[in-house]
């Protein structure tokens, strides 16, 4: 065996990063395993959440996993800024830059923007329908390990064998075998299409647990936003996702088996990827926007103290924006070559968008105006929001005029523009959504004061970081560029955003420091509903935090925010008697599937193919035990659930 | 008893879509000409997607409401002509 490429590049020349990163990936991994044997929780470990299939746990799980990411992400870009900080500097090398870059969009996209909003989804949704887990339990789990063991991989790249460096877009004919000729690309195809199935059953779950098993009387139009937004982002899953696999499928083909999808040669195409790659991108950026617009409706409704103003308009606006988002995918290469017919076209489509989006702003203005504002931490995060995104908002109009793009295209313009989207868009929303809704879970609140101090520090820090990148780009500065000449004159705002970033990072350790502090030091909640008793759906309506079953007695629904109008016409949403409760049983296979999709993706990076024959029976084996097994879950006996509510103070139901 | 513990349905499916795809081989591995090779192509793709779709994605049991599943098949032909044609478009026919 020849164990020379399983060693990266970085490690045989002795690169400190490279060592640093190794070393400490052995002690942490070290640390976990003796403080787990020390502490004697492995069978805790399995039994509780290995095995789980409880929505809220899974969710737990997701959260945590894009938590770590965002560290792993966050300290990529913070390596990037260290590298422009000033002209010529010397901390990274252009091959390292490049690999950098790549991980980073990858990771944040990828393994931190999904998991965290598909976390946030499964600790919320079945709460928000009164139901009491997904339609698939089973297959939740599923789709969490692998987007697990897929993300795994990937993180392994740039220590075992090196690491992808083509962008997180993978252009060809840069990915190509004959551009990058490392295993690189080959964890790229693989890793994401282990996790990207995880994602694609996601997609499915979510679609039939919304359209199955809401409660009795919450029609269609009675649903709550967060669940509203959720529905269609999983119908943009399923349709967006199969492209993505088939584009990655043929991407491995062409690496790994020879084959010519995307070659310059043979008959192949090399834009027909970007092609296929965006017609995925595109709905992906709404996939990863949408639930967040249905998290700042929930949270701005609940802190101005009133409903939502234009709930029809706000469901009709996200119908519109599912469709359009499979129509503009093209306004990511208008610098192609293509015909001015087609590149005008997809101008229209893109600008057209901004009129649905428009549409929900003004909604949540609406909805501000003349309440009584509360102003908390997740309310902070809303409405900053709403102006940031609005300028994120505006120079994505700017980069939609086909004619204009030819001067922005691939320039840190473009990078700001879509951090300036993508942050107070997706990471403010998880952020408040967490906050918001920590203590269906935990019990407790996250400290307000500390839960303040971070947030300033994010928004003030995260505007130094990026505004000075759209003068940068107006000023020819590229994207993915390693360094710059004193002549350009770059380095002055470069110097600024690296300050930035810096601060930025600050702001998110404060962060994990405000949930630590929170865990020894918060007041625990007695009872529900612990936003001053303003929630108005379902998943305030239970104990906190909130029990295995979600709902004692199913709860019976006859309006919109039907919470709030039954606490004020002091009527109870729970008319049944307590009944046995059917419930779904723990299993390991699906971490065990996962672990063994692990092992076949490495087999097929490296092309050992006997190994990879032999995971790749191992899966089709899991696959055929679950086919022929019967499992019918256990039933939770009356007494052992009033015990439960009684634990809880016993007067809800 | 044995008839309802045993999948049938999803067996068959399984082995309905790997004789599908060796048919589909057989275009790369043998010799014929393009018109053949696309008219296999096209209908082995066209009883893959049907297979699929009563086998594993079961559109022949919704009992009540066949206006979601219209509506949902109606928005999936959409969706990937937009993609195919959109595709076409941008890439060959080019004006
Ligand atoms: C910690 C805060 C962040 C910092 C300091 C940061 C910084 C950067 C930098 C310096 C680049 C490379 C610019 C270039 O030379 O082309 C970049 C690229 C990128 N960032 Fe971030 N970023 C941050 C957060 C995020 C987040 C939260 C997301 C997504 C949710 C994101 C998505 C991306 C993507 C997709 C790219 C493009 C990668 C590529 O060119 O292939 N970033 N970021
Ligand atoms: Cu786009």
């Amino acid at each position: 065996m020849n164990w020379d490429k399983f060693i990266v590049d970085g490690l045989k020349h002795g690169d400190p990063l490279i060592i640093g990163a190794v070393v400490s990936i052995v002690l942490v991994s070290i640390a976990i395993v003796a403080g787990l044997t020390y502490f004697k929780k492995w069978g805790y470990l399995w039994r509780e959440w290995l095995t789980t299939v409880d929505h809220k746990k899974i969710g737990v799980m997701y959260i945590i996993s894009a938590l770590v990411m965002l560290f792993r992400g966050g300290a990529d870009g913070l390596m990037l800024r260290m590298q422009l900080t000033a002209p010529e500097m010397k901390f990274l090398t252009a091959q390292h830059y490049n690999e950098i870059f790549s991980a980073h969009g990858i990771i944040m996209i990828l393994f931190m923007a999904m998991p965290f909003i598909i976390g946030i989804m499964n600790v919320v949704i079945p709460l928000q329908i009164g139901a009491r887990d997904v339609a698939f339990p089973r297959l939740n789990a599923v789709s969490f390990w692998l987007f697990f063991f897929g993300a795994m991989l990937y993180n392994i790249a740039f220590v075992v064998g090196g690491a992808p460096d083509a962008g997180w877009t993978s252009y060809f004919p840069l990915a190509s075998t004959e551009f990058s000729p490392g295993v690189g690309n080959n964890y790229y195809a693989i890793a994401l299409q282990i996790a990207g199935l995880g994602t694609l059953m996601t997609g499915v779950n979510f679609i039939v647990t919304i359209l199955k098993m809401r409660a009795p009387g919450m029609t269609l139009m009675r649903m709550p936003m967060f669940t509203w937004s959720t529905l269609i982002t999983c119908i943009i899953i399923v349709f967006a996702f199969p492209v993505l696999t088939v584009a990655l499928a043929l991407m491995m083909f062409d690496r790994l088996f020879g084959s010519q999808f995307f070659t310059m040669t043979n008959g192949g195409m090399d834009m027909l990827w970007a092609n296929l790659f965006w017609v995925w991108g595109h709905p992906e950026v709404y996939i990863v926007i949408l639930p967040a617009f249905g998290i700042y409706s929930e949270i701005i409704s609940t802190f101005s103290r009133k409903n939502l103003y234009g709930y029809k308009s706000m469901v009709a606006s996200m119908a519109i924006i599912s469709l359009l988002s499979f129509l503009v995918w093209v306004h990511h290469f208008y610098t192609m070559g293509q015909g001015a017919a087609v590149n005008s076209f997809f101008s229209i489509t893109t600008m057209l968008i901004a009129v649905p989006t428009g549409v929900k702003i003004f909604n949540w203005l609406f909805t501000l105006r003349k309440g009584k504002i509360v102003f908390t931490t997740p309310m902070l995060y809303s409405l900053a929001f709403i102006p940031i995104f609005t300028l994120g908002g505006v120079t994505g109009v700017m980069l939609a005029m086909a004619s204009a793009d030819y001067q922005y295209h691939n320039t840190m313009f473009l990078v700001a523009h879509f951090h300036y989207v993508l942050i107070p868009g997706t990471v403010f929303a998880v952020i408040a959504g967490m906050y918001y809704w920590f203590p269906l879970i935990a019990g407790f609140k996250l400290n307000e004061r500390q839960g303040k101090a971070a947030f300033w520090t994010i928004a003030i820090s995260f505007n130094v970081t990026f505004l000075p990148l759209f003068f940068l780009g107006l000023d020819g500065m590229t994207r993915r560029q390693y360094t710059y000449s004193a002549e350009t004159g770059f380095g002055p705002l470069n110097l600024i955003a690296t300050i930035g970033s810096v601060g930025l990072m600050i702001g998110f350790a404060l962060i994990v420091y405000n949930i630590i502090w929170s865990f020894r030091h918060a007041p625990r909640e007695t009872k529900g509903d612990v936003w001053d008793g303003a929630g108005r759906t379902l998943e305030w309506a239970t104990h906190i935090p909130v029990p295995v079953y979600n709902f004692a007695v199913v709860p019976e629904v006859d309006r919109l925010d039907a919470f709030y109008f039954a606490k004020k016409e002091k009527r109870s949403l729970f008319k049944d008697k307590i009944e046995k409760i059917h419930m779904p049983s723990n299993n390991g296979q699906p971490f065990i599937l996962g672990a063994i999709f692990f092992f076949w993706g490495f087999f097929m990076v490296f092309s050992m193919w006997k190994s990879a024959i032999v995971a790749g029976i191992g899966v089709l084996i899991l696959l055929a035990m679950r086919t022929f097994e019967r499992d019918h879950g256990f039933y939770i006996p009356v007494d052992e659930v009033k015990k439960t509510e009684q634990s809880y103070g016993g007067d809800s139901v | 008893m044995m008839k309802q513990l045993f999948p049938i349905g999803h067996v068959m499916g399984f082995i309905f879509s790997l004789v599908l795809t060796l048919v589909a081989l057989l275009v790369v591995y043998t010799d014929m000409s393009y018109t053949m090779g696309m008219v296999i192509l096209v209908s082995t793709a066209v009883i893959q997607a049907t297979v699929q779709l009563f086998m594993f994605m079961h559109v022949n049991e919704s009992k009540e409401d066949k206006n979601t599943l219209y509506i949902n098949i109606i928005y999936a032909v959409v969706v990937s002509l937009i993609t195919i044609f959109g595709s076409l478009w941008t890439l060959v026919w080019d004006w």
